[in-house]
């Protein structure tokens, strides 16, 4: 039921006053424009988790050194490293959204920073001891954490400052999440070559210098974020303009609310389909277009797919969720669930006609409208369900996201696997895949396009408004 | 209240955007780099 809104602002003190939520109010004149660079410091450091990959082989030759010795790490037990720092991530981002909301922007950064920073150094203790689980507890667990924690904290402060354009600020942000593995690659390549000798493969002193780099960046954005002042609007804007629009509210609904409306479960079908879709082709695109396409996109032409299909996923956080502001969020959940459609029955015609560059777009149009579908989901949510409790509703909603990563790669793996292992052609082994996603997106249509305001019983009440029903009403923070 | 957003200087802006941006830049051009691969 309702939930009574506080404004007294009663946060918890940090031990350090420099986090407080109250340290961080803007003062009259700051501009607002300081604060995209403040959410980019933070995602284009946890970004990196998607570069993550660049350090398996060098680590599976830790005491082998130019080749695996029998002693060393193997690959499958390497691959844990991400799965568990992605699960961790759905898991902070969940059970934390909301002391991240309420504690501020800055001490969100700040712990996410911390823990970052620390997964590194622990790792980096891990590879000098050759001791696996202290990587699984650092990188996995402490830095899933952080990515978790760090990818919700300027969601909401983002949108208060850019009530206009909600969808292009957190664009802005999330565009840093999938630029992060652009920077983090060619610089782990290149500090593994610079620490590289006879007898150590480079990787302890690169995680130690990761590390440290990593916690200064954040910390400048921990550093310069604010939060606008009670009241404070974007010059010449006037907030009733939204209120013509059915589906955008200007109440708010508390988290623990919000995941009771169908609403929101509506939305984390929505998010998952689209998520599914993409990360099953991002993950695959090299293998499956040297297969589908044999003789005409080699190794080193699918490693370049690869890097255009990374600008295409980092593009599309910022220019789909910055065109969600124009035409709606709803609007644009439909055009990727109609064009993701298209896309995936396309396909299959394109490796059968042996057309590569008909291949090439739909993949790059597909993995665009993936980026877009995380960097426009924050402020579909914000639409719904208000602004107050938006990074913690986002930080649940990021359950979906954790499903997908597991959805989407078996939905490639083992149906291409099934079909090889009976006589099909490794040319038409995605086809099944493809239709299936295909028909995926029918239900996100369906799901987006069962989606309606939120029902005013869920919104929070404001001081002195009297609610009839409302006799279980619990203060929000209670 | 609405305030006028002048009083951040534009040093402190570029300052913050190059921070952010010029990392960004150079794995983009990295990456484009790398795609070029593809068409050749």
């Amino acid at each position: 039921m309702a939930v009574m809104m506080d404004t007294s602002e009663t946060y918890a003190k940090a031990w350090i006053p420099f986090l407080d939520r109250e340290r961080t109010v803007a003062k009259p004149g700051y501009s607002r424009w300081m604060i995209p660079p403040a959410a980019l410091c933070v995602h284009l450091c946890i970004g990196q988790a998607y570069a993550f990959s660049v350090f398996n082989l060098p680590m599976t030759k830790l005491l082998g050194i130019t080749q695996s010795a029998p002693e060393d790490w193997k690959l499958t037990e390497l691959g844990w490293i991400f799965s568990i720092a992605m699960l961790f991530l759905g898991i902070s981002s969940a059970v934390f959204g909301r002391w991240v909301e309420e504690g501020g922007p800055r001490k969100a950064m700040f712990t996410a920073a911390i823990c970052w920073a620390s997964g590194f150094l622990i790792s980096a203790l891990g590879i000098k001891t050759h001791t696996l689980w202290l990587i699984y507890l650092g990188y996995g667990v402490i830095g899933g954490c952080a990515l978790g924690v760090g990818y919700i904290s300027p969601v909401s402060t983002l949108m208060k400052w850019f009530p206009d354009r909600p969808g292009m600020a957190t664009g802005m942000a999330i565009m840093g999440f999938g630029g992060g593995a652009l920077i983090a690659s060619p610089l782990s390549v290149w500090l593994m070559s610079k620490f590289q000798t006879a007898t150590d493969v480079g990787v302890f002193n690169t995680f130690i210098v990761l590390g440290c780099v990593y916690f200064c960046f954040m910390m400048f954005g921990a550093a310069i974020v604010r939060v606008p002042a009670p009241g404070w609007k974007p010059k010449g804007y006037t907030p009733s303009a939204d209120t013509g629009k059915k589906m955008v509210t200007k109440n708010d609904v508390f988290v623990y609310d919000a995941v009771k409306t169908p609403q929101f479960w509506l939305v984390w079908t929505v998010l998952f389909v689209n998520t599914t879709a993409g990360i099953g082709v991002l993950g695959q695109a090299s293998a499956m277009s040297q297969e589908m396409f044999p003789g005409h996109i080699t190794a080193i032409a699918a490693a370049g797919l690869v890097g255009l299909m990374s600008l295409f996923n980092m593009g599309g956080r910022f220019s789909w969720a910055s065109l969600s502001d124009y035409i709606g969020r709803k609007n644009t959940y439909f055009v990727y669930m109609c064009l993701g459609f298209v896309m995936y029955i396309t396909v299959p015609y394109a490796g059968g006609s042996g057309n590569v560059v008909l291949f090439v777009c739909c993949f790059l149009i597909i993995v665009s409208m993936y980026g877009g579908g995380f960097s426009t989901v924050p402020a579909y949510l914000r639409d719904l369900f208000g602004t107050r409790y938006v990074g913690a509703i986002h930080g649940i909603l990021l359950t979906a996201w954790s499903a997908a990563g597991v959805a989407g790669p078996v939905l490639i793996n083992y149906i291409r696997e099934y079909n090889v292992t009976h006589g099909v052609p490794k040319a038409q082994a995605y086809n099944t895949t493809m239709y299936i996603m295909a028909g995926l997106f029918i239900v996100g249509f369906i799901c987006n396009l069962a989606i309606r305001a939120v029902d005013s019983k869920w919104h929070m009440k404001k001081p002195g408004e009297v609610d009839a029903g409302a006799a279980d009403a619990v203060p929000s923070r209670a | 209240m609405e305030h006028v957003e002048t009083n951040t200087s534009t040093l402190r802006l570029i300052l913050a955007w190059s921070i952010a941006g010029i990392p960004l830049l150079a794995g983009v051009t990295q990456t484009l780099i790398n795609a070029m691969k593809l068409f050749q």
